[in-house]
């Protein structure tokens, strides 16, 4: 895909996610808001960097010494948003919608694009290792909590929303763990992140993580 | 590595961590309730003044209370679960409250008013031996209802099944008309102490 090609793109999907019957329809259920909703929006922005890496300035580049700074920027953003508060305030408050919109592709996707490519293997592995218990244990909270969390979910909505993170983490770490020890590697793409993949440099290891990253 | 990358972590470490301390006030609240219970400690909410019907018909505001401690939950008569716990917690507190000779009321608001009319609120009052302390009312008109709504922050989805699902939390309003806590269910016996305590503050 040509730069164009790509910005163009990304910022459609951006504008069909907040299209109000689309993004009310993807907020309706806590799951489909954690699990759908939010991971698009990060691939939006992974989306984006396809083209603004072409227009990166070199000191960026230099600065995100080993892709150090962004991802721990997308490690922020991601846990700020797993949080119950603010599940509930992006579908109550307007604002807090707004920013879910801008800062998901902005602050989340955008610098895992650009940094994903800098991070040496190892340090892929322990972002996926860290990454992947904390969206079971986050998952196992929302089962365990004996109340509703959200004022704006029901709680067998919670407790769809917490079995669909653990699934995605059992599915993520099976997947990682084949990776790891049997070599094998998702049909999709040879440079697929999880774990083994070492393709830095490829186009194709920017389009890895989006769909996970929840 | 270059002199650019300490600044740009440190730079990308405070962003993070403040709007991980803004979004948990201090890292003390992980939901939007618990926010609010905690805005509502530090500073007390004023109220709307509301105009509600109550199960004998007769009209009264909301500011008709001024001068003494109010305890305030939101319900909807035709509520399987949740609100007959609720009833019953409020039933014990107004004996306790009676006993104790203690200068507080009770105020039962319906997010309902469209099915909860006079004969519906008489009928609940009757359920749980609402007496003249206790009343249970719902707001006239809708503007007022949202008024309530919005000043309490309840928020009321649909269960799916024909009723509805809402905040469980009970509501101290001071002597001067203020909301000044939002307590979690709790025994009867601990929640009027707290909310004394609180309004007296």
């Amino acid at each position: 895909m040509n730069a164009r090609t790509i910005a163009i793109s990304a910022a459609a999907s951006w504008l069909i996610l907040s299209l109000p019957p689309l993004r009310l329809a993807l907020e309706r259920e806590m799951a489909v808001q954690m699990a759908v909703q939010m991971p698009l929006l990060i691939a939006v922005g992974v989306l984006l960097a396809g083209w603004v890496r072409r227009y990166e300035p070199h000191w960026l580049d230099d600065a995100d010494w080993l892709g150090i700074s962004g991802i721990v920027l997308v490690v922020f953003g991601t846990s700020i948003w797993m949080l119950p508060r603010a599940l509930d305030e992006a579908v109550g408050e307007p604002l807090v919608d707004l920013a879910k919109f801008l800062s998901l592709p902005l602050l989340v996707g955008l610098p895992l694009g650009l940094s994903w490519r800098r991070m040496p293997p190892l340090g892929r592995a322990f972002i996926w290792a860290n990454f992947i218990p904390k969206l079971g244990a986050i998952g196992g909270l929302y089962l365990a909590a004996p109340t509703r969390l959200c004022a704006y979910y029901r709680l067998d909505q919670q407790n769809l929303a917490g079995w669909t993170l653990i699934a995605i983490a059992v599915a993520l770490g099976l997947t990682s763990f084949f990776a790891a020890f049997v070599g094998w590697t998702p049909s999709c793409g040879k440079h697929l992140p999880p774990v083994a993949a070492t393709g830095a440099g490829s186009e194709s290891t920017l389009h890895a993580a989006p769909h996970i990253l929840a | 590595m270059t002199r650019g990358f300490p600044i740009l972590l440190g730079l990308v470490l405070s962003i993070g961590m403040a709007a991980l301390a803004f979004e948990t006030d201090g890292f003390r609240v992980v939901t939007s309730a618990g926010a609010r219970q905690l805005a509502v400690e530090r500073q007390p909410h004023p109220l709307p003044d509301v105009r509600l019907r109550d199960q004998n018909g007769s009209l009264f505001s909301l500011s008709d209370y001024r001068g003494k401690p109010l305890l305030v939950d939101f319900i909807y008569t035709r509520c399987p679960t949740l609100c007959s716990e609720r009833g019953d917690d409020f039933h014990r507190m107004m004996e306790l409250a009676n006993n104790a000779d203690a200068q507080i009321d009770f105020l039962s608001i319906s997010f309902d008013p469209e099915n909860d009319d006079s004969e519906a609120l008489r009928l609940y009052a009757d359920r749980y031996g609402a007496a003249p302390r206790w009343r249970i009312a719902a707001p006239t008109d809708a503007p007022g209802l949202s008024a309530l709504l919005q000043s309490f922050d309840v928020v009321v989805i649909p269960d799916g099944m024909g009723g509805y699902i809402h905040n469980s939390a009970i509501y101290v309003v001071d002597a001067r008309g203020r909301l000044v806590r939002i307590l979690d269910p709790d025994a009867p016996v601990r929640i009027l102490a707290t909310a004394m305590q609180a309004a007296s503050q």
